[in-house]
């Protein structure tokens, strides 16, 4: 392996667990629901894969574990926004720091646990392309499984019936209510579906990122998967963009500072995110479009009685 | 704001008073301590070990002291923590991190019949001890081992942040690797965070990526050193031993040992013989320990050995002069045949033979 092939091996690994929680994140706020506990849902996602991973020495049951601790903590948030009509910024941090806590409970009997690596898949054929196989078609699940996720999140949103009842539900929840439209069920399938994405991000950064899990270890990667949808403003593609972008600022910077480029370690830990930034940016001019947040984002839903 | 700055001058006439009569050493029966860590307990690095020091206390003194700790302090939003604990009755409060030095002397200025302990830095008053481990005594013999058993001639170091407590150990490292290996090569990275299990791997993974074969780290997660296991190179646990997390590539570790100043603080508190000090210990006091040599050919271990004696014995400082800088100009010498303290703890310049530049 060449040592440009091993730098984009680890940008796909750094992306990953941002590509999926941002996809789910995504879906929740197209349907008008802002859920700011992104960060607490994929921290009890890493903390109850690695349990159950351990316990039943299975990765499978281990990302199942890790999916519905996320869409549990989801459900919880739930029940605040949609049942009790609570704010939604404050849940949503509650729910943040709720996670942190609870995932450091659940996994202290696994702090120092281990587990071997997973075997990444071989796509044959296509994985001997010189370095775009190796890059795209010998990875792990976790991979494709984002790559995959992107085009049907894309597909569902922009293709099918009940993707566009769940945008004009963010849209404008008051006509979609008069429009005979679920607002409620709609809403609670998308809250729960973007905490098991954020499950599995946790999964992934447990089971296949650093195979161990330790309290918090998912440092902030949640909040920057909320910032990803903001930035690719709630598109899909651009959200793979996004999050590809930021984990290759990522690698490449430590890479830099590894062959003495003699900049400021700061300042490169700070490309990530101006990367991100002005890549989004860029495309969102060319895109030619006016972009906004979905109109009922962030408002609780109290419909007339 | 005139009520606040008599309170302030009153506490400050109380604390010189107070120390001035000795009238704060009571010896006590029942004492409660509080500790701030910066991380979580379960990082298996820098506050695991911190808390292993208050399972010592609590084991040493039972039924006498009570502790508590609180974790994962954000360094901004510790003065609020560290109050807290002054106002629920704790008699001696460890704050561990460096971060934490101006919000400590600020809770400990305010109350000033409460002992406080705080880890690496060095403001001081009456009732705050300042104490710190010479990790670059450990960081030089590892530093001779990676120097002996590298082949591709480059080792590596994974730092946190570019200040002079990560600097001092970078230098002891590389002097280390030189002094048994002139021409050896170090790469370093800064992760630019103490605790990012996924950023500290990717960082160690990036300096594998570029040919190094020796990886030492100064981050607190166990991610670098199982970067380097998984890859079949070799690295050197780093607060505590993590050898479960890397059997085949841990060498040792330079574990963070704080049982026994803790046990001796509690104890001089309890006695009512606590002074504010200024501690800086290292392997001669047990404050520094290494972890079993292993995973490494018996000419080294004995080498390894050899060195560890000779630093806690006081023949061999890791800085002992003459010290070369980057521009190949001579560190002038503060200390007796070796740089002084102060030159340790405010170290801002590499050794001659790193080819990096610090960040600024």
């Amino acid at each position: 392996m060449t040592t440009f092939e091993a730098i984009l091996l680890t940008i796909v690994t750094a992306s990953t667990p941002l590509l999926i929680a941002a996809l789910g994140e995504l879906v929740t706020e197209r349907s008008g629901v802002l859920n700011l506990g992104v960060e607490g849902m994929m921290v009890m996602g890493a903390a109850c894969s690695f349990a159950a991973a351990v316990t039943f020495d299975s990765t499978l049951l281990g990302v199942a574990a890790g999916m519905l601790a996320g869409a549990l903590m989801a459900a919880l948030f739930a029940l605040l926004v949609l049942g009790f009509a609570a704010n939604q910024t404050g849940s949503g941090l509650a729910l943040t720091i709720l996670g942190l806590g609870l995932s450091g409970l659940i996994g202290a009997p696994f702090v120092g646990a281990r587990r071997d690596p997973i075997a990444p898949v071989d796509i044959p054929v296509l994985s001997d392309i010189p370095i775009v196989g190796r890059l795209f078609f010998e990875q792990d699940l976790f991979v494709y499984a984002s790559i995959v996720l992107t085009v049907l999140v894309g597909l569902y949103l922009m293709r099918t019936r009940s993707g566009l009842t769940l945008r004009s539900i963010g849209e404008n929840h008051t006509s979609a209510n008069a429009l005979g439209l679920p607002v409620w069920r709609v809403r609670f399938w998308a809250i729960l579906f973007g905490g098991a994405c954020a499950g599995l991000a946790g999964a992934y950064l447990a089971l296949v990122y650093t195979r161990f899990w330790s309290p918090g270890m998912t440092a902030g990667r949640g909040w920057i998967a909320l910032a990803l949808v903001v930035f690719a403003a709630w598109r899909p593609g651009w959200v793979l963009v996004g999050a590809y972008i930021f984990g290759a600022a990522t690698v490449l910077q430590l890479h830099a500072q590894a062959a003495q480029f003699g900049v400021p370690s700061q300042v490169l830990s700070a490309v990530p995110y101006l990367a991100t930034i002005v890549a989004l940016l860029l495309l969102s001019i060319r895109h030619g479009r006016a972009i906004g947040a979905p109109g009922s984002l962030g408002v609780p839903f109290v419909p007339d009685r | 704001m005139f009520s606040g700055k008599v309170f302030g001058a009153l506490a400050g006439a109380t604390v010189l008073a107070l120390s001035a009569t000795g009238a704060v050493a009571q010896p006590k029966d029942k004492i409660k301590i509080g500790f701030i860590y910066v991380g979580p307990v379960g990082d298996h690095g820098w506050s695991y070990q911190h808390d292993q020091g208050r399972q010592a206390i609590e084991k040493a003194f039972p039924g006498k002291v009570t502790t508590t700790f609180v974790e994962s302090v954000p360094e901004a939003d510790s003065e609020r923590a560290i109050e807290q604990l002054a106002r629920t009755g704790h008699d001696l409060i460890f704050t561990t991190s460096f971060g934490f030095m101006e919000p400590t002397l600020k809770v400990a200025k305010k109350y000033p019949n409460i002992k406080f302990e705080h880890a690496t830095g060095f403001k001081r008053n009456p009732n705050l001890s300042t104490y710190a481990a010479k990790f670059h005594e450990g960081r030089y013999i590892i530093g001779q081992i990676a120097g002996k058993m590298t082949k591709s001639n480059t080792i590596g170091y994974v730092g946190a942040f570019p200040i002079p407590e990560v600097i001092a150990g970078i230098n002891a490292f590389y002097l280390g690797a030189q002094s048994v290996n002139p021409n050896v090569k170090i790469k370093i990275v800064f992760a630019n965070t103490w605790y990012d299990p996924a950023k500290e791997g990717d960082a160690a993974k990036a300096l594998l990526d570029q040919g190094v074969d020796m990886l030492a780290q100064h981050t607190d997660s166990p991610a670098p050193i199982q970067a380097a296991e998984a890859r079949g190179k070799f690295g050197f646990g780093q607060a505590s031993d993590m050898e479960r997390f890397a059997p085949k590539a841990q060498l040792t570790a330079i574990i963070d040992d704080w049982s026994q100043y803790y046990v001796a603080r509690a104890k001089a508190v309890l006695d009512g013989t606590w002074k504010s000090e200024d501690t800086w210990g290292g392997l001669a006091s047990n404050m520094v320990v290494m972890a079993p040599y292993k995973n490494m050919p018996d000419d080294v271990k004995k080498l390894a050995q050899e060195t560890e004696a000779a630093i806690r014995s006081g023949q061999l400082n890791p800085f002992k002069c003459p010290i070369i800088g980057q521009d190949g100009k001579e560190i002038e010498c503060k200390g007796q045949g070796a740089l002084s303290d102060q030159q340790v703890l405010g170290m801002n310049f590499y050794v001659k033979g790193i080819e990096d530049r610090i960040p600024k």
